[in-house]
């Protein structure tokens, strides 16, 4: 049964995973084994993004699926897993005057099928509201995301109102995004430039290691 | 040969894949004239003839062959989006700041049960259920009968009469009357604008625009993330729209392009990028179309102008197959080299510059950079000089520099 929910998953077919996962339930299967089943899923997801074997729209529909699975088994879930040990935890949005959110949220989604916890703190985020998410959580990481060359300027102005918190040798602050560049690194002064989501993913596992 | 014959031999030359005299320069302005100028970002949406002063002197100071068009960044000039209520935008100073790019609020306006309509009757649908939903003052037109019911000819008059009283309908009806002028205005003062600089030598890359089906139904109609659930649940409706739609784009860009004169279309392409589909999607959802588009424009003696933006490395195969000498490929981040070694023998390629450099580099980290476009891409022609994106916030110093230096840099003869 399990193997059918996993299947019906990397297949993206929809309508089979949630009746699956139905199926289960009804008849008396551990709603956290379900739950580990969808997780265990979802890595694979993440390692076919990873090796291009799946693309954007096996992302969006998988993540699609999670959500109507998630939906069928929260009222059978006794206690939230949610406080089990993260690889790290990352506060993560589009910075100031930049309103695109595809990129931020797919680096996001590898993020998290890895293991990471991510405060989203969504688009068109002041330097204030990085600064404010990074007190109340104490992350590891930061990551900024930004498509417009203006953004450029934002990513500045929160990695210096960063410095300016003297938090800044706490976190380690990654960029990306589809006109950022290596040499945008240097202008904002951030630790390092990801070019797509697999090496924000890489990033942050090795700050985490050298901690 | 005069100046303005010179500049239209360059460009044919580079188009055709023969050697120019040297290689001709595509300038992507955008907002960037404002900011030189000491205006807003906003004023592009409201004070169309102070842009215009400015974009005028831009161009005329750097004297490029080609230039993105005055009117890229106005999305509907602003006095339009306040009396229709755009939705689907930000721009300057509605919900962004007043100097920070008009931006696409993308949502789902079509919900996936809609196909159906859609695909029965798509004028009836974008009339009475899209257009109130993507323009908060047109939202009385929901309350419009079936348009189908004007069959009923001049028997239907006085009914249809009775629905223009209905106050949200009127409404609607008068932001449009309301508009009428302002679009007139707009659409006259860019197109004599862009036939002064014609005059000069300096000539705007298109006047028609043709977006492809799948990029209409993801930016405008499903959203990306219903576009791309689509492919999964229900691949059959998705690629009918798609017919549904294309024969409208390819008719309205042919229709443009012959009225303007400006045989360039440009083609802004969205989803079909590496990583946003598969190859086999991309192979059944965007390239038999895309492959289309250009054909059909080829066969009607214009040149296509896809914009590749994002990666298409991946896609440089299937870009292979169009025809020798007929398409300018602008491209945005991929590899050049990797473009250059697989369609050298094919379009002419639009490419170069990253606006990061020239937004943070000096002058010598710009002109060597430029000496590498030239040398990976341009040695044998087939290259218009070209940067990534468009050039908003980058240092008009280092602009100069890159346009000056591949003018000297750049000379074949």
């Amino acid at each position: 049964m399990s193997q059918k929910l996993l299947d019906a998953i990397l297949e993206k077919k929809d309508l089979e995973a949630v009746a699956a996962v139905e199926k289960m339930l009804a008849e008396g299967y551990d709603p956290n084994k379900v739950l580990a089943t969808c997780q265990q899923a979802m890595e694979i997801v993440g390692k076919r993004f990873e090796e291009k074997e799946f693309f954007l729209p096996d992302l969006i529909m998988s993540g699609e699926i999670m959500k109507k699975i998630m939906e069928v088994i929260k009222p059978w879930l006794k206690d939230s897993s949610d406080d089990k040990k993260s690889a790290g935890k990352i506060v993560f949005g589009t910075v100031e005057g930049d309103i695109h959110d595809i990129g931020k949220d797919i680096v996001i989604f590898m993020l998290e099928v890895n293991g990471f916890r991510v405060y989203d703190i969504g688009v068109d985020a002041s330097p204030q509201k990085f600064v404010d998410k990074i007190k109340e959580v104490n992350p590891d990481i930061v990551g900024l995301s930004g498509f417009l060359t203006i953004a450029f300027d934002s990513m500045k102005k929160t990695v210096e109102a960063i410095e300016r918190i003297g938090l800044r040798d706490k976190v380690k602050i990654m960029i990306g995004g589809g006109t950022v560049t290596e040499e945008i690194n240097d202008y904002v002064r951030a630790d390092a430039y990801g070019e797509d989501a697999i090496t924000a993913v890489a990033l942050s596992k090795k700050w985490m290691e050298e901690k | 040969m005069t100046q303005t014959n010179v500049k239209l031999k360059r460009i044919a030359d580079a188009v055709e894949l023969e050697v120019p005299d040297r290689v001709p320069i595509f300038l992507q302005p955008n907002y960037l004239p404002a900011k030189i100028a000491g205006l807003t970002y906003r004023d592009l949406y409201y004070n169309q003839d102070e842009y215009l002063d400015a974009l005028r002197r831009l161009l005329i100071d750097l004297d490029p062959d080609l230039f993105l068009p005055g009117d890229t960044p106005v999305v509907a000039p602003g006095p339009i989006n306040d009396l229709w209520g755009t939705v689907q935008i930000k721009w300057p100073g509605h919900g962004i700041g007043v100097n920070v790019s008009h931006q696409f609020v993308e949502g789902e306006y079509m919900k996936q049960e809609e196909y159906d309509h859609f695909l029965d009757d798509p004028t009836d649908f974008l009339i009475r259920v899209y257009t109130p939903r993507i323009f908060k003052k047109m939202a009385g037109l929901s309350m419009l009968p079936p348009l189908i019911n004007l069959s009923l000819g001049c028997y239907f008059g006085a009914a249809m009469a009775n629905f223009f009283s209905t106050p949200p309908i009127a409404a609607a009806l008068e932001a449009m009357q309301a508009s009428a002028k302002t679009g007139a205005e707009w659409t006259m003062k860019f197109s004599r604008f862009h036939q002064e600089m014609a005059e000069l030598g300096i000539y705007a890359s298109h006047a028609a625009t043709a977006m492809v089906p799948f990029d209409i139904i993801s930016d405008m109609l499903r959203g990306m993330k219903g576009s791309m659930m689509d492919m999964f649940q229900v691949p059959e409706k998705l690629l009918a729209a798609q017919e549904k739609l294309y024969p409208s784009v390819l008719e309205g860009a042919v229709q443009v392009a012959k009225v303007t004169g400006n045989p360039r279309v440009f083609i802004p392409l969205h989803r079909g990028a590496d990583g946003f589909m598969s190859p086999k999607q991309f192979e059944l959802f965007y390239w038999p179309m895309l492959k289309k588009l250009i054909l059909d424009l080829i066969d009607e003696e214009l040149t296509p102008l896809p914009f590749f933006e994002g990666v298409y490395e991946q896609r440089l195969q299937y870009l292979a197959e169009l025809p020798k000498g007929k398409v300018i490929g602008w491209f945005d981040r991929s590899d050049l080299s990797q473009v250059k070694v697989a369609l050298k023998d094919t379009m002419c390629i639009a490419a170069g510059m990253p606006v990061s450099l020239l937004q943070t580099g000096t002058p010598e980290t710009v002109k060597e950079y430029t000496r590498k476009i030239i040398d990976t891409a341009g040695g044998d022609g087939g290259l218009i000089m070209a940067t990534n994106t468009v050039l908003d916030e980058a240092n008009p110093e280092l602009i100069k520099v890159w346009v000056d230096y591949t003018k000297e840099y750049g000379r074949y003869v």
